[in-house]
């Protein structure tokens, strides 16, 4: 028994290292000074995605990511670490989408995809951290969902049998498939890149990263392997009204660079005299001790 | 006919208590109701679900919805996001409230997608006022200002949704503060017929196993937190912080940097998507201080912080700054603890 399987994946700014210079001085982020990643809970799915892969030999992983041609970069690290091909989803006209907008797109693309048991993604991308996008596509595509996995134990007669992490602690579960799964960052680590994928997959690429060059263009043309696939609005069959702005029900009124009212800090030194000090000061006002 | 156009509460409901994080919000919803001139209702889904009415009309609570129904505990989300869904397009709310936790995080988008209205999560601030549509020029009035950090925490975006209802917002435990309206107020309870509101085939999950284990961390109940960011450089440095925790009697805690580094476990992040925490004593080691994170402590009563960068944006909201490296102050603060105690 195989399973196609869809692994959602983000190419997300690098938010955790932010710099001094992530900010611009009118406020507005600096995109240019923080490194593109792979969204972190999305490897963790990718993770899920390979190991039922070799539970069940013969199953197809692909990989569906929502972006500009660059976030084709998503697809070749899945295709490194055992995934089978992947699409890029990718429009003007899904600009500005918040995550419902951003849902409806990507439930188009898998109904182009078409054929799928269980579509995985990461909890939430740490640009946002909504974890709104995983249960929204499930709606969207009126499949079940499964949120806050861990581990996925089995998928099989039609059903999965799935860990959950929640807050009051662990659930098992058996979901029918199809279904969603949205899995967290505290699911096993995904894999490393595998040397050979990396040779062989290296030039993998979407249409308009090649398109401005002959060599490359015929090269990747004659591999169908290496071929990404670059999905418009109109490939999926949108409906435009649903898409970016105009499909966002949410509005941003305001982002602002927030400067903290800045109370009058008194200075303590980092000798020994003064250290003290200020522990014999709290032990006296009982705020220890 | 519906009593419609109110503020709505998912409340959650485990053990025959409602959660902290629903009554919060229940608090919340209550201020914003009276600023509207709007009635504020709960909905709780659940079994056994007896009095619980009575634990949530001294929040001020006009309607009490009740669904019950031995399959709808523990939580699954088909059941309880049909019954939301459905109940709203009978009473078409204004604004419905659920807490960010794994419930409301798993419910929440689900009704925001089925219903097309906007959901906007883990917001650090709610409130009342205007906006004006950019491109139309088209104003609206009393809209529901979903206030939250974005960007990993680097900027605070204000979000609304004009022309969508429900506007939806999900909020942390800890973050609102909880408060009784009038032991004695009380509303309607509107008991609502499971079969009307769920359909068969939305109780196809099966809870196979479910293991409660409550969270070792008792951040928020702690009177005294140390907590260390990126800056505190590596793991055997959060062992050192943990000793400083240990001597004075306090939990540990960390910002979000410090956890995504894996240098301390997820449990014990403060932040917006974190912990928030109000302690008598807080004290930041080698936090810088983005938003994020000051957004779960900046209620501390008192605030010290040690960083070896002068200009560190947390030692603005410091009262106690001490520039130096956590490798040195830390232990001479353990030894003078020492020393000066008992």
């Amino acid at each position: 028994m195989s399973l196609n399987i869809i692994v959602l994946a983000k190419q997300v700014p690098d938010t955790r290292n932010v710099g001094k210079d992530a900010m611009k001085a009118d406020g507005t982020v600096n995109r240019a000074a923080l490194p593109a990643i792979f969204n972190p809970e999305d490897l963790n799915a990718l993770e899920q995605a390979l190991k039922l892969k070799e539970m069940y030999p013969g199953s197809k992983v692909t990989l569906l990511t929502m972006g500009p041609a660059r976030a084709a970069e998503i697809v070749r690290e899945g295709l490194y670490r055992g995934a089978d091909g992947g699409v890029v989803l990718s429009d003007r006209a899904f600009a500005g989408s918040d995550t419902l907008a951003t849902s409806y797109a990507i439930s188009a693309a898998v109904k182009k995809i078409g054929d799928y048991d269980i579509i995985i993604g990461g909890r939430q991308a740490i640009d946002g951290d909504t974890a709104q996008v995983g249960p929204q596509v499930a709606e969207k595509l009126g499949l079940p969902q499964v949120t806050y996995a861990e581990e996925i134990i089995k998928a099989e007669d039609g059903k999965v049998v799935v860990k959950r992490r929640i807050e009051s602690g662990v659930e098992t579960v058996e979901a029918p498939y199809p279904v969603v799964i949205t899995v967290n960052g505290s699911a096993d680590e995904c894999r490393p890149r595998n040397a050979k994928a990396v040779m062989k997959y290296k030039h993998a690429a979407v249409p308009s990263e090649v398109a401005a060059d002959e060599e490359k263009k015929a090269f990747v043309e004659a591999r169908p392997y290496l071929q990404i696939g670059e999905w418009s609005a109109a490939t999926v069959e949108a409906d435009l009204a649903q898409c970016g702005l105009a499909g966002s029900p949410t509005k941003v009124k305001q982002i602002e660079n927030v400067v903290f009212t800045a109370k009058e800090a008194r200075k303590v030194e980092a000798d020994d005299a003064s250290l003290e000090g200020l522990i014999v000061e709290l032990i006296a006002n009982h705020t220890i001790g | 006919m519906a009593d419609k156009n109110n503020l709505i509460v998912y409340c959650e409901y485990e053990h025959g208590k409602v959660a902290d994080v629903s009554l919060e919000l229940l608090t919340k919803g209550r201020q914003l109701a009276d600023r509207l001139g709007i009635k504020l209702e709960a909905i709780v889904a659940g079994d056994n679900l007896k009095d619980v009415e009575k634990e949530i009309f001294p929040f001020g609570v006009d309607t009490v919805y009740k669904v019950e129904d031995k399959r709808l505990y523990p939580y699954t989300s088909l059941p309880h996001s049909s019954i939301l869904i459905n109940l709203f397009k009978e009473i078409e709310p204004r604004i419905a409230f659920m807490g960010a936790t794994s419930i409301g995080r798993d419910l929440g988008p689900r009704v925001s997608s089925a219903l097309h209205s906007g959901l906007t999560a883990d917001c650090t601030s709610l409130e009342i006022g205007d906006y004006t549509d950019l491109k139309t020029q088209k104003e609206y009035k009393d809209l529901l200002y979903q206030i939250r950090p974005a960007f990993g925490g680097n900027i605070v975006a204000t979000i609304v949704n004009p022309d969508c209802r429900p506007q939806m917002a999900t909020v942390r435990e800890g973050v609102m503060k909880k408060e009784v309206r009038d032991s004695n107020y009380t509303g309607k309870v509107v008991e609502l017929d499971v079969n009307k509101y769920t359909d068969p085939t939305d109780f196809v999950i099966n809870i196979i196993d479910r293991h409660v284990e409550k969270s070792k961390v008792n951040l928020k109940g702690s009177p005294i937190i140390v907590a260390g960011g990126y800056g505190v450089g590596s793991k055997e440095n959060f062992d050192l912080l943990q000793k400083l925790a240990d001597t004075l009697g306090g939990e540990l805690g960390a910002s979000r940097a410090a956890v995504d580094a894996g240098w301390i476990d997820h449990d014990r992040q403060i932040g917006q998507t974190g912990v928030t925490v109000r302690p008598k004593l807080y004290i930041a080691c080698g936090i810088s201080g983005q938003i994020q994170h000051v957004a779960g402590m900046q209620d501390s009563s008192l605030i010290i912080s040690i960083n070896s960068d002068p200009d560190a944006p947390i030692n603005t909201i410091a009262d106690i700054v001490i520039t130096g490296k956590m490798e040195d102050v830390v232990p001479k603060l353990i030894k003078y603890y020492k020393k000066n105690s008992k």
